[in-house]
Parts: C-alpha cells; structure tokens; sequence
C-alpha cells in the first residue's frame, strides 16, 4: 500500500543561509521504523530534486523519535538574496510531506 | 540559591506579537521575561538604519514594547533580557530610560556591547558559505559577531531591571539567567547544554505552544488542531538547579504544549543535532527525554554538551543590489495559458537586461518550485516576476514590463503591483573569540 508522509508524519522546516533543515515526525512512535527505513536521504534527496540543488544528510533521532534532514543548496542562494517567493523555504515542509512510500 | 526559576518568552521575532508578552507578565509570576527580536539580516538593515540616522539602529518595534511591558516588569520586578538593541544597544538603553522617566519609573538599564566587529575585519577573512574573500560577495555593510552567555551574564550581577544587547546567539539570552540563578559555571558542558535546549525551545515564542503547528485539513482529526489560535499563549519554562524544565503557557490563553509541538521547535533550524554550536557549547539534542506530564506541561531533561568552540560565528552583510518584482492576476478558463503566455513574453522583453529572471505562478508551484506534477490547474493564478539590478531605477523596470501587460499583454489580466527594494545579503566568517571583547554600559532613568 503506498501512503503520503503527510498522513503519517508532521514535519518543520528551518533555514541556515542556503541550507533547508527539514524534520519528520512520526505521529505514532511506532511508525518511526518505517520512515527510517523508507525515507533515507536518497529517496529526501530524489523527491526534492526540483528543489534541492546539492546533497542530503539524515540524522537519526530514536529519542524522540524523529528524523531530521539537511539539504544544501536547497535556497537559491538562501533569504537574503534568493529572488522566489518563500526565501526561507519555510512551506517546503509540506514538499517533504508529498513523498509517498510503500508501508 | 534559588530552588526555580521561571523564564517566558515573549517574542520570537522582531515583528511578532505585542500581546503575548503582557499577558505572560501580568499572570505567569514571571522570574526573567525574555524577547528574542534579531534575525541576520534584521542586524544588517539595522546597520544601515543607523549609519543614515545614528540615533536610531535599534528594532523598529523597540517603543511600543517597552511602553507596554515597563509599568509591569517594574511593579513585578521581572527582569527583561532582549536583543532588541540590534545595531546599537547605547541608543536602545537611552531610549528606554527616557521612556521610563516620562513614566515616572528609576530603572536601571545594562547595554552589552561589542558585538560589532565591522572595524576588525579586513575582507579579506574566509565567507563560510562560498569559500571566497568576504569582499567577493559585495561591497560590506555591517560585521557582528555572535556573543555569548559570558557577555550577558556581567549584567545581571548588576541591578539592571532590563538587559539589552546587539547580536548574541538566541539560546544564550535563557541560559545566561540559568547561570546566574544557580550558579552554572561555563566549563559544565552538560549544564551549558542542557540550557541550551531550554533556550532553543523557548526562542521561538508562540513555535513552542501552537503556533505554526496548526493543520486543520487533517484527515485524522485532532493530530494537528490548536484550539483558539487567535489568542496563542507564549511559552514560560520552570526550570530546577539540576536544569530540567517544565514547559507550559498561561491558563486561558489558545494554543496547544504537547510532545508533538515541542518535537518540531526542538528540530527548528538544527543541523547536526548532535553538534548544534552556540557560543557557550556544542549542544548535544540526542539524548533530550521529553514526557508530557500534564495539560499543555512538557517536561524536558538530557541535554548534553561540549566544550564551547574557540571561534565565534560572524555575521556578515553585504550591499547585494536592488530586486524589482512584479505581479498580475488572471482567472476563468484557460487562465493557467493567460499567465505562462503573459510569463513568457515578460522573458522575452526582459531577458537581455536580467539573466535572471524569476518567473513564477502563484497558486501552483511559487512556493515550491514543482507541485509533484499531482495537481489540477487552479481556477485563478497570478503571475510573479522579479529580477536584480544593481540600480533602484534598473530594478523598476520588472514591475514596469509586469504593469504594461495591462494593454500588451494577454486578455484578461487584473491586480497588477509592484515593487522595488533594497536586498543586504549575509555571508559568515569566523573569528578568534579572544579579538572580541564585549562590554557593559548602565544607564539610569
């Protein structure tokens, strides 16, 4: 069965200059397996390859449990300079959140 | 030593909310209330305010803040820690003790200064993000270093009842009061760290208790609705010597303080969540325990940390030029056509002049960049242009082209605007913290 992360987890997104952060958050703890197993920063970085230019690094979280994911270049030269609408790229939360995945 | 101690934070931005903060001091029995108002780029243009006008380059919204919180913070004696001193923490502090003589209130106000750090840089320093000699982005306007913990903690052994600084990192202006309270030394890493993540969670404001959490569309119902957002509550925390804090907000006031709400302020704007680097420590957020232990009560204990690093993050503004911006609405049939035919001929006039151009549709993949090729042409769209120049005049252009659609355009189009504005871009450097040298000035009303 394939299913949206939007139904599955919440997520935020932050910026630094022209890096994205983006956290996913699983709303039933036990779903947190399936999103580390699933939502690696291949498949992050292929999803977003309209919008992220360079490279995908996910940091693991058990504690919470949550993933977080960093993207560079992901911007367009970041808040200060970039000429797109959301200069901080805080909507692209919801981008993260259009990936599906098989359960 | 105090056995807690409460912290609130009123503000999470320079243009946040004015409201929230009273009502967290008139009824939160606040120790400290903290406003967290500076950004990069809001440093940038405060430095450019001042050097046009030298009185001022303090945030915008520094008046009606303090006009509206004082009477309390005196009659409470809550302190007030805040960054709203931006470029010039000198001139805030004289503003509010004239503020405070006019109220017939004796204040103490401390400034923190040094943080400035334009005169120490040749250009020629190292830009963290592209590599190349500061100057290469631009010609520089503004250079402040993030100052930490150890330059605000000076004040608070004082009798100040308001502290004011220019750049300091956001979660130093929590774990300083900590510090203070109860006696945390620098070189307790753990200690450092764990003030950190309360800081982290608290900088933010209304981010911690409901505000940008909100998903009404939600097909679960209940995951994401925040009752009575339009009266969000800021966060307080209750904090113990040993550096667990409990998290709430005020009886009454909207929002929602849950794992959920705390989970995402933890991971806002983190990087490597196992470095997160202030000036006071490399804060370790995996082993943080969060249990809800109450309605709208998050508990929060287990961070850690690492020595602090020997260098200090410098902010950087740059001159990066102007951006002109046009927009037009269509709608009706065929309105997705109307707009990308009316995008591509504002290319074709423009292109020679602006390399490049931004054209975007909003409604459908402004935001974005894509809509995963999944959704159907909305019913109206707007088109958004905008393009960079190294004059205003240059800059105007885009929306002039944008505007003259109107009569050599597409059928249909409406709502034309435009705009122009000046762009400071911010790059960072680092530099040797022991070049910097923050100072404390008083001032009384």
């Amino acid at each position: 069965m394939t299913v949206k992360l939007y139904d599955l987890a919440h997520s935020r997104a932050g910026d630094k200059g022209n890096t994205l952060t983006l956290s996913l958050i699983p709303y039933n703890a036990d779903d947190y397996e399936l999103l580390r197993v699933r939502v690696t920063a291949e498949a992050v970085r292929h999803h977003l390859r309209d919008i992220v230019a360079g490279e995908v690094t996910r940091y693991e979280l058990p504690n919470l449990p949550a993933l977080q994911f960093v993207c560079q270049q992901a911007l367009t030269g970041g808040v200060t300079t970039s000429l797109t609408m959301d200069t901080h790229g805080k909507s692209l939360s919801y981008a993260l959140l259009e990936m599906k995945i098989e359960r | 030593m105090n056995e807690r101690i409460r912290i609130g934070c009123g503000a999470g931005f320079s243009g946040d909310r004015l409201e929230p903060a009273l009502v967290l001091l008139q009824q939160a029995n606040l120790d400290y209330l903290v406003l967290e108002c500076l950004a990069e780029r809001t440093i940038a243009l405060a430095q450019k305010r001042k050097r046009q006008n030298p009185p001022l380059g303090y945030d915008p919204l520094l008046e009606r803040r303090i006009e509206l919180l004082l009477p309390d913070l005196i009659a409470r004696n809550v302190r007030l820690i805040t960054n709203m001193g931006a470029a010039n923490p000198l001139a805030a502090a004289e503003k509010i003790c004239g503020i405070a003589r006019r109220l017939n209130l004796s204040i103490t106000v401390a400034a923190i200064t040094g943080d400035d750090v334009f005169h120490l840089l040749s250009g020629d320093e190292k830009a963290l993000e592209t590599g190349q000699p500061l100057t290469a982005s631009g010609p520089l306007v503004s250079a402040n270093a993030y100052l930490g913990a150890d330059a605000i903690l000076p004040a608070l052994a004082t009798k100040a009842n308001i502290i004011i600084t220019g750049r300091v990192a956001d979660p130093s202006l929590f774990l300083t009061p900590l510090m203070h309270e109860f006696g945390w030394l620098p070189d307790n890493a753990d200690q450092m760290g764990q003030g950190t993540v309360i800081g982290h969670l608290l900088e933010c404001a209304g981010q911690l208790t409901g505000g940008y959490f909100a998903d009404p569309g939600m097909d679960v119902p209940g995951r994401k609705n925040v009752p009575d957002l339009a009266h969000l509550g800021h966060p307080f925390a209750d904090i113990l010597p040993d550096g667990t804090a409990t998290f709430g907000k005020v009886a009454g006031t909207g929002g929602l303080l849950t794992l959920a709400t705390a989970k995402e302020q933890l991971l806002y704007e983190v990087m490597d969540p196992s470095r997160y680097l202030t000036p006071d420590v490399v804060a370790d957020f995996t082993q943080v325990r969060l249990e809800e232990v109450g309605p709208n009560q998050v508990r929060v204990s287990g961070g850690r940390g690492q020595a602090a690093p020997g260098t200090l993050k410098v902010s950087v503004g740059y001159d990066a030029g102007f951006v002109g911006e046009g927009e037009i609405s269509y709608a009706g049939s065929k309105a997705v056509g109307r707009a990308q035919l009316a995008g591509a001929i504002i290319q074709e006039r423009l292109r020679d002049r602006f390399p490049d151009l931004r054209v975007d549709y909003i409604g459908s993949t402004s935001v974005h960049r894509t809509s995963f090729g999944e959704y159907p042409d909305p019913y109206e769209i707007r088109l958004r242009v905008a393009g960079k120049a190294s004059t205003a005049s240059m800059a105007a252009l885009v929306g002039e082209e944008v505007e003259a659609l109107y009569t050599n355009g597409p059928a249909g189009g409406g709502g034309a605007r435009k705009y122009v504005h000046e762009l400071v871009g911010i790059v960072s450097t680092l530099m040797d913290r022991r070049t910097i040298t923050p100072q404390l000035t008083l001032f009384q009303s």
